[in-house]
This record gives structure tokens, sequence and C-alpha cells, in this order.
């Protein structure tokens, strides 16, 4: 990658491909959206056709303006810097649409209008968890994971102009999944909410994403596979067949926003909740898990712990996850043997969970004086000890006799809340602390005392 | 009931289930602890601590 050998700088590969693929996307969009006659499908590929006109414009000016330039020797950066304004503004609206619905908890007539039914709980529900978990984590792991992936690879992003694709084809799901769920669209699926034709978008986004991060790995000058890529791609991977089968379904016409799934009462049902404890186990936890096995070793400049045990935490973890997702379904019509597989195998979790946790904070043994000097170290170690007490907790919420009297209490809602706010905030809040003066070149935050 | 029953596919699944998966783990505990693996691991356990821009 010495001596350049063409003067002129060539556009990212695929640039003009994916220029042609924007406006086709419009053109196509804009029939869809004059055919048809529901008013929900028809604002929605509106809004799909304004984001391929606006992304056809965009990638005209910078290829005609030679803006858009490939820079083989470095690492791509300016994706993962919009990634993490993305994280920021998402969080900020995620979270401020969870004081609205715990606003309403209380006083149930705020913001409720019986003429428009678009900002009721049950409709602002699925945008706030949708908000937090995919819009702020969701960023935020693609974020990083871009970060973390060219750094342990030695190697620049694969895909040329796909990185981008990957960030601003993300941000289109978003918005399509967020006015869906205000519009009424739904399909009723815990955290997987959005229509058919958003699942299939996010198909296309998440078949590329991974396709980045194969690549990546697949050029790089690094001999060993660092074990944070290994859970990154174990989130990929097994979020892009979770949805894909959990979303296994027919529209009721190809211009209509309405689907009904292939699957139906207790196979529904189950289906549903491996999905939605995967979706836990692999996008809360696996993802995250990557980002606590090189934020806090660079943070705190010590070696993981044990890199021994980080791989018997990562095998023993996706093995035994996939299994827990019955415990949702205690007394159910589900058979009982299965209710009884999902408590046992969430149980067994304990060990992998803790073993994790006591990996990541160990790995401040000789550099605990960081705790009292550095607040991003502190954030996090409480986003571990959250780690460790919600998977703690979560086991004991899976056996039969304590879920019968915690279902439909607010300690499901404090327990994904230690779980998402407590571990997934802190350690996404941590990595952007440590992301942002290293992308930007500065040499601290701009305060340490805000930080505090 | 001859065949394939409710019954012998769940002993099956459960059995044949748990010996798979107990090797599963088995070989991932091996390839965790193997001496051979020390150096390696060592070097890996610092990754992060060495990530500069590109060379």
């Amino acid at each position: 990658m010495s001596a350049p050998s063409t003067p002129t700088a060539s556009p990212p590969a695929g640039s003009g491909g994916l220029l042609l693929f924007s406006a086709v996307g419009a053109l196509v969009a804009f029939f869809c959206a004059g055919l048809s006659q529901d008013p929900i499908f028809r604002l929605q590929a509106e809004t799909f056709a304004l984001a391929g006109v606006i992304a056809a414009f965009f990638l005209t000016a910078g290829l005609s303006g030679g803006t858009l330039r490939d820079e083989p020797d470095r690492y791509s950066d300016n994706v993962i810097k919009a990634g993490v304004i993305a994280t920021m503004f998402w969080s900020a609206a995620g979270l401020l649409v969870g004081v609205i619905i715990a606003a309403q908890l209380s006083w149930p007539r705020i913001f409720y209008f019986p003429e428009a039914g678009w900002l009721n709980f049950g409709r602002l529900r699925p945008l706030h968890t949708s908000a937090v978990v995919f819009a702020f984590g969701g960023n935020a792991l693609i974020a990083t994971s871009f970060w973390v992936v060219q750094r342990t690879c030695k190697a620049r992003l694969a895909g040329g102009i796909a990185p981008w694709f990957v960030f601003w084809g993300y941000q289109l799901f978003i918005v399509l999944a967020a006015t869906g769920y205000l519009m009424g669209a739904t399909q009723s699926r815990e955290y997987a909410e959005p229509e058919w034709y958003t699942d299939l978008w996010l198909t296309v986004v998440w078949v590329t994403y991974l396709l980045v991060f194969l690549g990546t790995i697949w050029k790089r000058k690094e001999p060993h596979i660092y074990v944070a890529n290994w859970f990154y791609l174990a989130f990929i991977v097994t979020i892009a067949l979770l949805h894909l089968v959990n979303n296994a379904g027919l529209p009721v016409g190809l211009l209509n926003h309405k689907s009904y799934g292939v699957f139906s009462g207790v196979q529904d049902a189950l289906v549903q909740w491996w999905y939605g404890h995967n979706a836990v186990g692999f996008f809360l936890t696996a993802g995250f898990l990557a980002m606590m096995y090189y934020y806090v070793p660079k943070r705190v400049e010590r070696p993981v712990y044990s890199y021994r045990l980080s791989i018997v935490h990562f095998w023993s973890l996706i093995f035994i996850y996939i299994w827990a997702g019955p415990h949702h379904l205690h007394y159910t019509a589900l058979p009982q043997w299965a209710q009884t597989l999902g408590m046992t195998f969430s149980i067994m979790l304990w060990m992998p969970s803790w073993g994790g946790m006591i990996n990541g904070l160990m790995t401040l043994s000789g550099a605990w004086d960081k705790l009292r000097t550095d607040p991003v170290v502190r954030m996090m170690v409480v986003s571990i000890a959250f780690y460790g007490m919600a998977t703690f907790e979560g086991p004991v919420m899976s056996i039969r006799a304590v879920n019968a009297l915690s279902h439909y209490t607010d300690w499901t809602i404090g327990h994904v809340h230690s779980g998402a706010l407590g571990w997934v905030g802190f350690i996404s809040f941590g990595a952007v602390y440590c992301m942002v003066p290293w992308l930007w070149k500065k040499p601290a935050m701009y305060s340490n005392k805000l930080i505090e | 009931m001859s065949g394939l029953s409710y019954e012998t596919v769940a002993r099956f699944a459960q059995q044949g289930g748990l010996i798979y998966f107990g090797l599963i783990f088995l070989a991932g505990v091996f390839y965790a602890l193997r001496p051979s693996k020390k150096a390696e691991f060592h070097h890996a356990a610092r990754m992060p601590l060495d990530d500069e821009e590109l060379p």
C-alpha cells in the first residue's frame, strides 16, 4: 500500500452501482406509492423513495465533485464518526420516548388523543424498545465493530462503498420502522414489530454488514482472530438467522403493509421467544461483550485477564443461550418439558455469564487506581457489574415458581432496564467516550467533570 | 407405534443432543487449554493494546 500508483484518487468500489441502485430503488418505490390503495404502505413507500433520491443526489455530487475518494492506506474512520453521532442521536430520542411512556403509565391521559392514535401508549412502547435496542444499541454495535475489526485485523474495511450503505441503510430501516409503528403498522411480534417490507430491507442491509465484516477478517494482516471479533461475528450471524425465521410471513398483497406469519398457535409463540430471548443473548449480550473485550483492556492498558477464559466464555455462552427462550412461556400450552429445558439452560447460563464478568473485571488487576481517576473506566466497571447482576437475576426469574410471581409485574421491566440501561447503556457510553477523542484526534474529552 | 414416534424422536433429540453438545463443549475447553497455544493466546490478550494506524 506504499507508493501510490494512481495519482488521481478513484472513488470507493461500487459507488456507481450504489448510485444506480438508489435511483432505480427510488423509481420503483414511487410507482409502488402511486399504485397502492393502502395509505400506510403509500407513506412508507414515499419515505423509501425520498431516501433513494437523497442517496442518489449525494452520490452524484460526491462522484462528480471528486469528494468521494477511496483511501486504501488508511482505516475507514468517517463511517465510524457518523455511527458515533447516530448512536448519540438515537439514544437521546429513545430515552425521551421512554420518559414519555413512563409518564403515560402514571398519567394515562398525557399525549392521548382519541381521534388520532399516533401517540398511544401501545404505539409508543415498541417505539421506545426498538429505538433504544436497535437504533441506539445497533448503531453503537455497528460503529464499534467497524472500529474493532479494523484495528485488530490491521486491515481497512472491505467492500468499498458498502460500509456506508450499511450505515445509511440501517438508518432508513430505523426510520421506516419508527414511522410505521406510529401509523399502526406492526406485526405484533415483540422486538420484531416492523412489517414485511421493512424486514426485507433490513435483510439486505444485514447481509451486506456480514459480508463487510467477513471480508475485513478475510484480508487481515494478523494471523489470530481476536476474541472480540468472534463475539461480533456471532452477533451478526445469529441475528440474521433469528430475523429470517421469526419474520417468515406472507403479505396480504404486494402493495399492502399488512402481513401474517406462517406459524400459528404454540409454535408461533415458541419461534417468537426463541427469537426474543436470543435478541437479548446475541444482540444485547454477545455484541456488547465484544465491546467489553476490546475497550476495557484498551482503556486500562492491561491485557485481557485470561484469554483462555474468554474462549470458554464465548463457546459456552453461544451454545447455552440459544436454548433459553422457552422460559418466556411458563404455564402456557408449551409442553412442560420444553419449559423445563428453557429454565435449566437459563440457570446454566450463570456459569459463562459470571465467568465473563470476572474476566472483564479482573482485566483491571494492576490498574485498579484508574477507577479513582478515570470516570470512563468507572462507567465500564458499573456496566460489567450490571452485567453480573442482570445475568444473576435473569436465571432466578426463569425458575417456574419465581416466574409465577414476577411475570406481568414491573419486576420484568426492572430486569430489562438493569440489562439494557445498566449493562448495554454504560458499556456503550464508555466506548463512545473512548472513541470520540481517538476519531477526532483530540487529546481528551471536552470535560472530565461533565462525564463525572 | 413403529418407526418415528414422538417418543423416539424426543429421546434421540434429548440424549443425542446431550452427547453432541457435551463433546463440542469439551472440544472448546480442550482448544482453550492446550499448552501449545500459550504463546499465541499471550499475544492475543494484548492485541487491543497495539493497534496504531495502518503500517
